[in-house]
C-alpha cells in the first residue's frame, strides 16, 4: 500500500518483534517484555496479534483470521482486510491451507500441522493478574516459581462451588516451569496445546508482552489429583453438520428461547458439511 | 431455521459510509475546514497534540475533523499516525526558561521580574453565554506591543538561591523512551513524567483532585504557570553545531510543594512538573500535582492514596488504551460466554440437587419427583446439560 511498508509495520520494529519471538520460543511460556508500536487499530482488538502476524508474514504467506473460532465475525473481516491491503497477502479459511493463523479466543478444529503458526491474541497476558495486580510483584513470583496462590484460587473455586470455576483462559504450565495464560480460549482448547505439531505465538499489544508454545512442548492444565482437569462437553451434536466433538456455540433462534448448537469453527463445520471446494 | 451470520464485510463498508454522511452533516451547511478547526477550536487541538505526543496543529485538527470532534478518537488518529514516522533526530533538551511568554502567573509571589501576565485565560471570564456569538459579531483586534517581551527568569530559580527549594540537576543519563521500550515497572521520574505527558487529562485531572482532597495531600502552590513559543533546536553533527529547525507553542506548571528533609537534609519546598504542548494549562497542573504524588516514596512519605501507586496511576493513564480495551467488550466473546454458560447452568443444576437433600422428607420426595419431572421436560426439551 502506498506510503505503508510491507505488512505495516517498518523493518526496524519488525526486527524488534522478531528478536523478541525468539527468545520467546527459547524460553516456553515467559512473557517477553517488547517495545509495542500503536497500531491503526484499537489496543484490545488484536494489536498484539496483529504485530506479531506482521512481523512474521512473508509475501508468499496464506493468512487465515478468525474470531471466536469464525472468519465471518466482524472483527475477522476487518483484520484479514487489514493485511489484504497492507500486505497484499494472500488469505483463506480453510485451516489447512493456512500458514499463519491469526486467532481470537479458539484453536480450530482440524490439528494443526508442522510449519503452521497459530497467531493468538492476548488482553491480559499475566495469568496471575487477579490475584496479585502488581506486575512487580508478578514478575517476581515468576521468577520465583512461586505459583501457590493459583492452586489457592483453584481451591478456593473447588471448596465454593464444588468445581473450578474457571471456564476460559484456564491457566497452563508450560514446560513444568511457567504458568502462562492460554489466552481466553475455552478450557475446551487446552488439550490442543500440548504437544502441538504447530508453533504457537502469543501477543498482548496494550500490555507489550509476546510469549510461546513450542511445537512439541508439553503443556498441563492445573488441576488437582482429585479434582482432574476437564473439558466442557454437550449433548447437543451440531446441528448444521452433526458433529458431536467440537466446542459448539448456542444459537437463540426465536424469541420464545428455542435454541439450537452449532460448531463455533465455521470452517471445520463447513469442511464436514462437504461445502468447501 | 437459523442462518449463519455472514456479510460481516458488506455490513463494515456501510457503517462506514453512514459514518461519513453523519460526519459530513447537513449538505446545507458549509463543510468545517481543517484550517479553520486548527485556528478557532486550538484548545481541542492542543490537547490532541499533547495526547497523541505529536506537535502537528493541522495533522491535529484533520484528526479532530475525521473524528467528528471526538478528542479520544482524534488522539488515537493521530497516535497510529505518528508510530510509522520515522525518527531523524532527537533535539536539545527544550529551554522553557527563554520561552517567548505569552502568559505567565505565579500564585507565590505578588509581584515577580518580568511581571504577571495574564495572557489569553478564560481564567476571569465571567461564564455566560454570549448569544452575540450565534450572529456573527466582530471581534476587535487586540493591541500590539511595541516589542516581545523578554524572556524572563523562572520563579522557582529565585528560590534556589537561598536553598529553599530542592534542585532538579541533569545526571546525563540517556532517558528511557516509553514510544520504544516496554514499561519496566518500577519506572524512574524521567519515564513516570513521559507517561504522565501523554495521559488522559480528565484522569490526570481527577487524580490530582484527589490529592487536594486529602488522598495523598501535597500541600501545592502554583509557583509559575508559563505558556508561550520555545525554539527546538538540534546538534547536526556534520557541522558540529546546533540549530534551531523551529518553535513550538507549550505549556508548563511548577508546582512548589511542602518540604522534604530529613536528619541529614535541612527541610526544602519539594517541585511537581507538568508540560504539555500548547495551551493545556489544566493538564499541566494536573500532571504536577500528580507527578509529586508519585514522588511520595522517594521523599519518604507513606503511600496510602491512589495517586500515589506508580504502577496503579500510569498503567491506567494512556487514553488510547484505556479506551482500546473498554470498546473492546463490543466485540463477540459468544465462546467465552457459551463457557460461563455451561458452567453456570451445572452449578444451578448442583444447587438445586443439594438444596432437595437438605429439606424435609415430606419435602424430600416432592422435590425428588419435581426433579425427576425437570429431568424428564430436560430431556424431551431443545437441550440440556451432561453433570
Amino acid at each position: 500500500m502506498n506510503g505503508y511498508n510491507f505488512a505495516y509495520l517498518d523493518e526496524q520494529t519488525k526486527r524488534m518483534i522478531r528478536r523478541a519471538l525468539l527468545k520467546a520460543v527459547a524460553i516456553p511460556g515467559y512473557q517477553v517484555p517488547f517495545g509495542g508500536r500503536e497500531m491503526p487499530m484499537p489496543y484490545g482488538w488484536g494489536t498484539g496479534g496483529m504485530q506479531l502476524t506482521a512481523s512474521i508474514l512473508g509475501a508468499d504467506d496464506v493468512l487465515k483470521v478468525i474470531d471466536q473460532g469464525a472468519d465471518d465475525t466482524t472483527n475477522a473481516v476487518s483484520i484479514r482486510a487489514f493485511f489484504e491491503r497492507v500486505a497484499g497477502v494472500e488469505t483463506t479459511t480453510a485451516t489447512a491451507a493456512a500458514d499463519v493463523i491469526q486467532t481470537r479466543h479458539r484453536i480450530p478444529e482440524t490439528p494443526l500441522e508442522p510449519g503452521q503458526i497459530l497467531v493468538f491474541q492476548v488482553p491480559i497476558p499475566e495469568p496471575l493478574r487477579f490475584i496479585e495486580p502488581s506486575e512487580q510483584e508478578t514478575r517476581l513470583m515468576h521468577a520465583l516459581e512461586e505459583y501457590g496462590v493459583m492452586h489457592v484460587k483453584l481451591y478456593e473455586d473447588i471448596a465454593r462451588y464444588g468445581h473450578i470455576a474457571t471456564t476460559y483462559a484456564y491457566p497452563v504450565k508450560v514446560d513444568g516451569r511457567y504458568v502462562t495464560d492460554p489466552s481466553p480460549i475455552p478450557k475446551f482448547d487446552n488439550p490442543k496445546l500440548h504437544m502441538s505439531d504447530a508453533l504457537m505465538l502469543f501477543g498482548a499489544g496494550r500490555e507489550k508482552r509476546l510469549y510461546a508454545i513450542p511445537p512439541h512442548t508439553r503443556v498441563e492444565s492445573l488441576d488437582f489429583e482429585d479434582h482432574p482437569f476437564e473439558i466442557q462437553a454437550w449433548d447437543e451434536h451440531c446441528a448444521l453438520c452433526g458433529s458431536d466433538h467440537s466446542f459448539l456455540d448456542e444459537v437463540i433462534t426465536d424469541d420464545v428461547g428455542s435454541r439450537m448448537f452449532v460448531c463455533s469453527d465455521t470452517d471445520y463445520c463447513l469442511l464436514r458439511r462437504g461445502e468447501v471446494a | 431455521m437459523y442462518v449463519a451470520v455472514k456479510g460481516g464485510e458488506q455490513a463494515i463498508a456501510n457503517a462506514h459510509r453512514l459514518l461519513a454522511d453523519r460526519r459530513r452533516g447537513e449538505r446545507d451547511q458549509a463543510e468545517l475546514d481543517v484550517a479553520q478547526i486548527a485556528g478557532q477550536l486550538r484548545l481541542s487541538v492542543d490537547r490532541v497534540m499533547s495526547e497523541a505526543s505529536l506537535y502537528d496543529p493541522e495533522l491535529a485538527a484533520l484528526a479532530l475533523k475525521q473524528a467528528s470532534g471526538d478528542l479520544i478518537e482524534a488522539v488515537f488518529l493521530l497516535r497510529a499516525y505518528r508510530t510509522t514516522l520515522p525518527r531523524l533526530a532527537v533535539s536539545e533538551p527544550l529551554d522553557t526558561g527563554s520561552m517567548r511568554i505569552e502568559r505567565r502567573i505565579s500564585a507565590t509571589y505578588k509581584d515577580i521580574p518580568g511581571g504577571q501576565i495574564l495572557g489569553p485565560t478564560y481564567d476571569y471570564t465571567h461564564r455566560l453565554l454570549d448569544f452575540l456569538q450565534l450572529a456573527e459579531g466582530e471581534v476587535p483586534t487586540p493591541a500590539r506591543a511595541e516589542e516581545a517581551l523578554e524572556a524572563c527568569p523562572q520563579i522557582l530559580d529565585l528560590l534556589n538561591d537561598e536553598g529553599l527549594i530542592e534542585q532538579e540537576r541533569d545526571d546525563g543519563s540517556e532517558p528511557y523512551d516509553i514510544t520504544r521500550d516496554p514499561p519496566d515497572f518500577p519506572v524512574d521520574r524521567a519515564t513516570r513524567l513521559q507517561m504522565l505527558a501523554r495521559g488522559d487529562e480528565g484522569y490526570l485531572l481527577a487524580l490530582g483532585y484527589s490529592t487536594q482532597r486529602g488522598y495523598g495531600r501535597n500541600h501545592p502552590f502554583a509557583g509559575e504557570i508559563r505558556l508561550g513559543q520555545v525554539d527546538i533546536e538540534i546538534h547536526v553533527e556534520e557541522w558540529d553545531e546546533v540549530i534551531c529547525i523551529g518553535e513550538i507553542a507549550l505549556s508548563e506548571c511548577q508546582m512548589v510543594n511542602q518540604f522534604g528533609g530529613s536528619r541529614e537534609a535541612a527541610p526544602q519546598f519539594t517541585r511537581g512538573y507538568g508540560l504539555a504542548f500548547g495551551h493545556n494549562e489544566r493538564k499541566t497542573m494536573a500532571m504536577a500535582l500528580v507527578d509529586r504524588a508519585l514522588r511520595a516514596e522517594e521523599l519518604g512519605e507513606s503511600v496510602t492514596s491512589p495517586a500515589q501507586q506508580a504502577e496503579f496511576v500510569l498503567a491506567h493513564a494512556d487514553n488510547v488504551e484505556s479506551s482500546g480495551f473498554v470498546s473492546h467488550l463490543k466485540l463477540p466473546h459468544y465462546v467465552d460466554f457459551q463457557s460461563e454458560l455451561e458452567l453456570l447452568r451445572r452449578l444451578r443444576k448442583a444447587h438445586e440437587a443439594q438444596r432437595s437433600r437438605a429439606g424435609d422428607p415430606q419435602q424430600k420426595r416432592e422435590n425428588v419427583s419435581e426433579e425427576a419431572k425437570a429431568t424428564e421436560r430436560a430431556s424431551k426439551g431443545v437441550h440440556h446439560e451432561r453433570l
